[in-house]
């Protein structure tokens, strides 16, 4: 069976139709992924006799018009839980660990029928902007095996890129989403902070973290973004503002005539690849065509994002990754005579290099003396980079740019280097710093691999962001292109 | 090297974080902390005089709600994530050194 041209929309009707049971799309699912999975390993772990017996029982009850998920296969960041499924955050430290309850976000998907096939790999612990830290194995770009996939969603990224899925969760903390969707020419959504809980999201930086899809094209995205969205009692940042219906105005009447866009001359400036800036400066003329207005922008403060994001980040990480202390659950180290040498070679053995880097810097900028110079110092300037994006996006609908300085880059080649790959992420991580949805999305090629382009919306207005993505994906051909690997094309 | 951190100082702070490290790792890992720590201190050049912080992006403040407990009573399951568990207790090491005992 061929579905890799499929959208969640033509599955659905084929499945309503009975032209394909969820059983036979689930195993074609994981034959697939077999047949693939040793090019580009996306995965950590399947999930096939629960997934297929779930298939199984969806196929018995029938799949009806008003369930437009219903029996349809989804990937999982291996950093969300899944109750009774190994959940590891790529980590040592919770190899073996089996979640007894399940996120809000894989309830709800759960609740709409979706199957879970398997668990994505990532960095440790989210950790990293290549898929290089997870303690497990190496995930490939799906257009390039000789790449990164990016970081953190690489996993994830790449299984929805080489048609393994039609939709993924990935988790953004400072552009863990948005920057692997890019690298794998995909579209991928980090939701404005609260539009879905993070109950169940195993904590990286709880100011910071949000759950969102990954998915080939920008309508796929939207759907499953309205099934995972809303309040939750569980989390409590998380909002209780309505969630719409995100795909219903995706159509033909979908328009950005009138629209005006932002686009910050910090977004263009020096190391950015020439190739990017031609995409966005091309992508800004797309939209000029189509009726919007582009203006050039400041965000004065944007550089100073990278850093005033590491010392918030690894200070919330220092404290969120103290429960892994090797009594409860996770790596006990052997060999310890007291409690003091449980807790420290537990951590210092289960750990891997990046993430011990974050808590040495998060414990560092939070210890007595430094608090005010580093974390309270970085807090402020979080104030001021939020004040940036709320002057631009006053008078302007939303904000555009690249989503990263570079397509994907070689594996290894900045593993070794934290600063370089930290600055990777300097487009990114100014949208988490101000809880601001970010929609990444294809716009081009360099030298055969994807260029994203990134949208950056107002709190809550994820719509309209759907909607300029749409209508450029309408008026591209950027999307339709997909790797060839493993004889799908 | 800039001494913005130096080696008992990374020392100090891995024991604060609960780590240990090898005198190659420290090797290793102190001009690291160091170089980034040097980027950190460029937030000195942002004027945040009569700037509040933020600490968080929620929409929501004071969140209230009744206390009761869901999804409890999985006791068995839990323990099955124990490194070492029996009779329905986590077991761990001595928590008392003995060898500090004397």
């Amino acid at each position: 069976m061929n579905y890799f041209k499929q959208d969640l929309a033509s599955l659905h009707a084929d499945l309503v139709a009975k032209k394909m049971s969820s059983q036979e799309l689930t195993q074609a699912t994981f034959d697939n992924i077999k047949a693939t999975d040793p090019k580009i390993d996306a995965f950590l772990a399947l999930n096939e006799d629960a997934a297929l017996e779930q298939a199984a029982k969806i196929d018995a009850a029938g799949i009806k018009d008003d369930q437009p998920l219903a029996g349809i296969p989804v990937a999982i960041k291996d950093n969300i839980v899944t109750k009774g499924l190994t959940t590891t955050a790529a980590s040592k430290i919770l190899a073996n660990f089996k979640p007894v309850y399940d996120a809000t976000a894989t309830q709800k998907l759960a609740d709409a029928q979706m199957v879970t096939v398997g668990k994505t790999n990532l960095d440790e612990f989210a950790m990293g902007g290549s898929t290089e830290t997870s303690a497990f194995k190496q995930t490939k770009n799906a257009w390039d095996q000789t790449k990164v996939p990016g970081g953190s969603s690489g996993g994830s990224a790449a299984a929805v890129a080489s048609g393994q899925v039609v939709a993924a969760l990935g988790t953004d903390t400072g552009g863990s989403i948005r920057q692997p969707a890019s690298f794998n020419g995909v579209v991928g959504m980090k939701p404005t902070y609260g539009r879905v809980s993070r109950w169940g999201l195993i904590a990286f930086g709880s100011s910071l973290d949000q759950i969102g899809p990954l998915t080939r094209g920008v309508k796929d995205n939207a759907t499953i973004l309205s099934a995972i969205a809303g309040h939750d009692d569980h989390d409590l940042t998380s909002s209780d503002q309505a969630v719409p219906d995100f795909a219903r105005d995706l159509n033909d009447a979908a328009s950005v005539k009138g629209l005006r866009i932002g686009l910050p001359k910090e977004f263009l400036a020096d190391g950015v690849d020439a190739d990017v800036k031609a995409a966005i400066l091309a992508a800004a003329d797309t939209y000029r065509k189509l009726g919007a207005t582009v203006d050039e922008v400041s965000l004065p403060h944007n550089k100073y994002g990278v850093a005033a994001y590491y010392i918030i980040a690894s200070s919330e990480a220092s404290s969120n990754l103290q429960r892994f202390d090797g009594i409860r659950y996770g790596y006990r180290a052997q060999d310890v005579k007291n409690l003091e040498d449980v807790y420290v070679k537990s951590r210092s053995e289960g750990f891997g290099d990046e993430v011990k880097r974050r808590i040495m810097l998060g414990t560092f900028s939070l210890s007595a003396g430094f608090y005010d110079a580093y974390f309270l110092k970085a807090a402020k300037v979080r104030t001021v980079i939020i004040n940036d994006f709320k002057a631009v996006l006053k008078d302007h609908d939303f904000i555009m740019g690249p989503v990263a300085p570079t397509p994907a880059f070689d594996l290894g080649a900045e593993l070794q280097d934290p600063i370089t790959m930290y600055m990777n992420d300097i487009l990114t991580i100014p949208v988490n710093l101000a809880g601001l949805p970010g929609l990444s999305l294809p716009a081009g090629f360099s030298h055969n691999l994807p260029v994203g382009m990134q949208l950056i919306g107002r709190p809550f207005d994820e719509s309209t962001l759907y909607k300029a993505g749409y209508v450029f994906e309408q008026n591209t051909d950027f999307h339709l292109q997909v790797p060839t690997l493993g004889g799908q094309n | 090297m800039a001494n913005r951190i130096n080696r008992d100082q990374v020392q100090h702070v891995a024991s604060l974080a609960k780590l240990e490290f090898t005198e190659a790792q420290l090797d290793a890992f102190t001009p690291q902390l160091d170089d980034i720590i040097g980027l950190f201190e460029t937030l000195s050049e942002v004027d945040t005089d009569n700037v509040e912080a933020t600490s968080s992006v929620s929409d929501q403040l004071n969140v209230m709600r009744e206390d009761v407990a869901d999804n409890w009573g999985q006791s068995q399951a839990l323990l099955k994530n124990a490194p070492d568990a029996a009779r329905g207790f986590i077991k761990v090491p001595a928590i008392i050194d003995e060898s500090e005992d004397n």
